[in-house]
């Protein structure tokens, strides 16, 4: 094994200092070899000279995989307080960033979302109650409607006044129990439990799961009803029995992470089950193109919208997602009019399985700001019926979910709150294939370590937490129905943002 | 004749039938099995050919639209002129054979079956084309093609024959490919192709082959096989399964 202090692919020295400290209380430990199995990068190892366990501190993540399952809690890892001299410049991110280019002369890659201080504005909007004037609905007595549908809705609807039926045709329809679907991650990126867990648990909770542009593995067929079929750039997978099993078809032209680039699934991580699933050799580079290269333009978009919708009988909702950029609300509006059905927006904080850093951090709007002004864009224009609104992109819990409804979203994407839920504790590490929670890995080793059964338990269990408080904090405003609260920005007030922001999402400041 | 069963053929006049109606109708005549349907006056129809659950035969007098067999499988399509934009996008098996030209994008993420076409074709063709197991796709153009043909190629056989000696004009050809081969006929310059396709002359067991798959697409055309063999080949074939491997550092 080559030493892990020097680069691994030039072999040259590494002069990055180590980011974190394993802490090992000695009188704790018992030398199990617990964290030896449970570690995904090799950081413990038995010094079996002196019968006990040491550290390779400098290859921790922090992903805190050995500290949860010492059983003497023995473990701690703390950041290296290693202090640099002070600079406001030259951080030590910064530093770190440009000697690892210096030794490896890559791309820096990364995993998650962007960590980095953009201001999140959900934690400057804060929700209305009612009192005494309008009296809040006690969600334990009454009931509180979360059901959303998604799909494009008619421009208007007859009904026939004597037997009171629709009879305006409509376009097809998902329901949801909640409005919250879990978004694409592919398999690939996650490990085929992963997949199966999200799979449950969407039918369990009656929403739905995203396949991503992975391909779907027959096993989960049974679960087509509550499943979105992804169809992206390397079309992976994509065949006629895909496109039938899904509830609904989701063509995805970009991601928060890294809006206008495609991806690049190494070929270490296509194992047999990945290949079969994107019907690719094993081993191969999995390169999805930055474009659609049928896609140049919106009526091109149509163009595979219609072909989706044909070759599915209409049958089936399909949906187009792109990143928020800033341009995001006339591309909504060329997207909506190109036949979509929903338009699924991923903000600037949305994640990823492995991204270019420097994109990942800087490329993209917050989907609060893109949302607000999609959402307006449509109505202006006349056509916010034609298609749902779906947000992703940074979605921590119930608050901004219901936030995100106000501001004008029919439902919300979550993937990282989903991936936490099961286990991941945000080590943005997803790219090396090694984690140690067996998320983002295909090592059958780190894999299996996923139970499906106890991992749709939690998914279940999330979204039960969640929408028993959004039915709280919306029989607190005094409404009884999900739908009532969509897109009513005034039971929104801003704190500590300027005019020009609360102009574009459409909000009062507090106290007024 | 005694012996052979008749087959079940239908025949549409498709002029100014619009596109869904025309496919719904394509849908029905399949599912009511019959297995040679002929459309006549075929005027820009998209998706002819998309979403057909039997295997049957499909003879084009006109002009198909856009996507013509998008993600289908198993057909056996006959164009009496001109394909369209996106010829094949995304088919996963059958053959379509064009006795005319087609556009760009010809076979974007074909993963199987053959597409033969008897003259030019657009840019982009055979982009992303992919194998999957004892799945290959193949397209022979008996023309040339335009910029980009072949780039990402990922899979599959794609053959440029240049029959009438024009000289192959195509630039950034096979750009990021990483898997499949290409074969040219005649000669083309290093500057034409991208940096991820290595060029030598095919082996004899490969000229085999090739020629093998060229004597089913005379055959179509009704075209001299020994005539199109008598000129030279290259093989163009991606340098590295992994072109992009090292641009990032974990």
């Amino acid at each position: 094994m080559a030493s892990p202090k020097l680069c691994r692919r030039t072999q040259l020295k590494t002069y990055l200092p180590t980011k974190f400290i394993v802490e090992r209380d000695q009188d704790r430990c018992i030398q199990c070899g617990v964290c030896i199995r449970q570690c995904g990068w090799g950081v413990h190892e038995l010094d079996e000279e002196d019968g006990v366990v040491r550290s390779h501190d400098e290859l921790c993540r922090a992903c805190h995989r050995c500290v949860s399952f010492c059983p003497t809690g023995a473990l701690n890892i703390r950041e290296n307080t290693l202090s640099y001299r002070r600079n406001a410049n030259w951080r030590g991110e910064v530093i770190e960033d440009i000697l690892r280019q210096a030794e490896s002369g890559g791309i820096l890659l990364t995993g998650m979302g962007n960590d980095k201080e953009y201001p999140i504005y959900w934690d400057h909007l804060l929700l209305n109650a009612s009192q005494v004037t309008n009296p809040s609905i006690d969600p334990l007595r009454e009931p509180m409607e979360l059901r959303t549908y998604l799909g494009a809705k008619p421009d208007r609807l007859e009904v026939d006044p004597r037997t009171l039926e629709v009879k305006t045709p409509l376009s097809s329809q998902v329901g949801l129990e909640v409005p919250i679907m879990f978004s694409a991650m592919s398999f690939g990126a996650i490990s085929f439990n992963v997949h199966e867990a999200l799979a449950r648990a969407a039918t369990e909770a009656g929403t739905l799961y995203n396949t991503g542009e992975g391909g779907l593995d027959r096993r989960l067929y049974g679960y087509g009803d509550h499943t979105i079929v992804q169809v992206a750039s390397g079309r992976f997978g994509v065949h006629q029995d895909y496109l039938d099993v899904g509830r609904a078809i989701e063509i995805k032209i970009g991601q928060g992470a890294k809006p206008g680039i495609g991806g690049h699934l190494p070929g270490e991580k296509v194992s047999a089950d990945v290949a079969a699933t994107r019907m690719i050799p094993r081993g191969t580079d999995a390169l999805s193109p930055a474009p659609h290269h049928d896609i140049y333009s919106i009526e091109d978009l149509a163009q595979l919208i219609y072909a989706l919708k044909e070759a599915t009988n209409y049958s089936k909702p399909v949906g187009v997602k792109i990143a928020a950029v800033h341009n995001a609300a006339a591309i909504a509006s060329g997207v909506v009019r190109a036949g979509a059905d929903y338009v699924a927006l991923d903000g600037l904080r949305g994640a990823t399985g492995a991204a270019p850093k420097v994109i990942r951090d800087n490329v993209g709007i917050p989907i609060e700001l893109a949302l607000a002004s999609v959402d307006r864009r449509l109505r202006q224009e006349g056509i916010r019926n034609r298609a749902s609104i779906v947000v992703g992109g940074g979605i921590r819990n119930s608050g901004d979910v219901i936030k995100a409804i106000a501001l004008g979203a029919d439902v919300v994407y979550i993937a990282t709150a989903a991936l936490i839920a099961i286990g991941c504790h945000v080590c943005q590490s997803c790219h090396t294939g090694r984690c140690s929670w067996g998320i983002s890995t295909t090592d059958p080793y780190l894999a299996k370590r996923i139970n499906p059964d106890i991992a749709t338990r939690r998914l279940v269990n999330l979204l039960r937490g969640w929408s028993l408080e959004i039915k709280e904090m919306l029989g607190g405003m005094g409404i009884n129905a999900l739908e009532s609260l969509r897109g009513n920005r005034l039971h929104l007030r801003a704190v500590g943002l300027t005019e020009a922001e609360m102009n574009i999402l459409g909000v009062r400041p507090a106290g007024s | 004749m005694a012996g052979i069963t008749a087959t079940k053929t239908l025949t549409i006049d498709a002029g100014g039938v619009y596109y869904r109606e025309l496919n719904a109708r394509l849908r029905e005549a399949t599912e009511q099995g019959y297995e040679r349907i002929e459309l006549y006056n075929v005027n820009g129809q998209r998706y002819i050919g998309t979403n057909l659950r039997r295997p049957v035969e499909i003879v084009i007098h006109g002009t198909p639209g856009n996507d013509l067999a998008a993600f289908a499988d198993g057909l056996r399509i006959t164009v009496h002129g001109n394909a369209q934009d996106g010829c094949g996008n995304t088919m996963n098996g059958g053959e379509i054979v064009i006795h005319g030209r087609a556009g760009d994008i010809l076979g974007y993420s074909m993963r199987g079956g053959r597409i033969f076409v008897r003259d030019d074709v657009g840019y982009r063709a055979a982009i992303h084309m992919k194998e999957y197991g004892d799945q290959k796709p193949v397209i022979v153009v008996g023309g040339s093609a335009q910029h980009f043909v072949g780039e990402y190629m990922a899979g599959g056989t794609l053959v440029l024959l240049d029959l009438e000696g024009r000289g192959h004009q195509a630039e950034a050809l096979g750009t990021g490919m990483h898997g499949g081969l290409i074969y040219i006929r005649g000669h083309i310059d290093k500057r034409q192709l991208g940096r991820e396709v290595g060029v030598e002359e095919p082996s004899p067991e490969e000229f085999a082959g090739l020629r093998a798959l060229l004597a089913d697409y005379a055959q179509r055309f009704d075209l001299d096989l020994d005539a199109i063999v008598s000129q030279p080949f290259l093989k163009l074939y991606p340098q590295s399964l992994r072109p992009y491997g090292r641009l990032y550092a974990y």
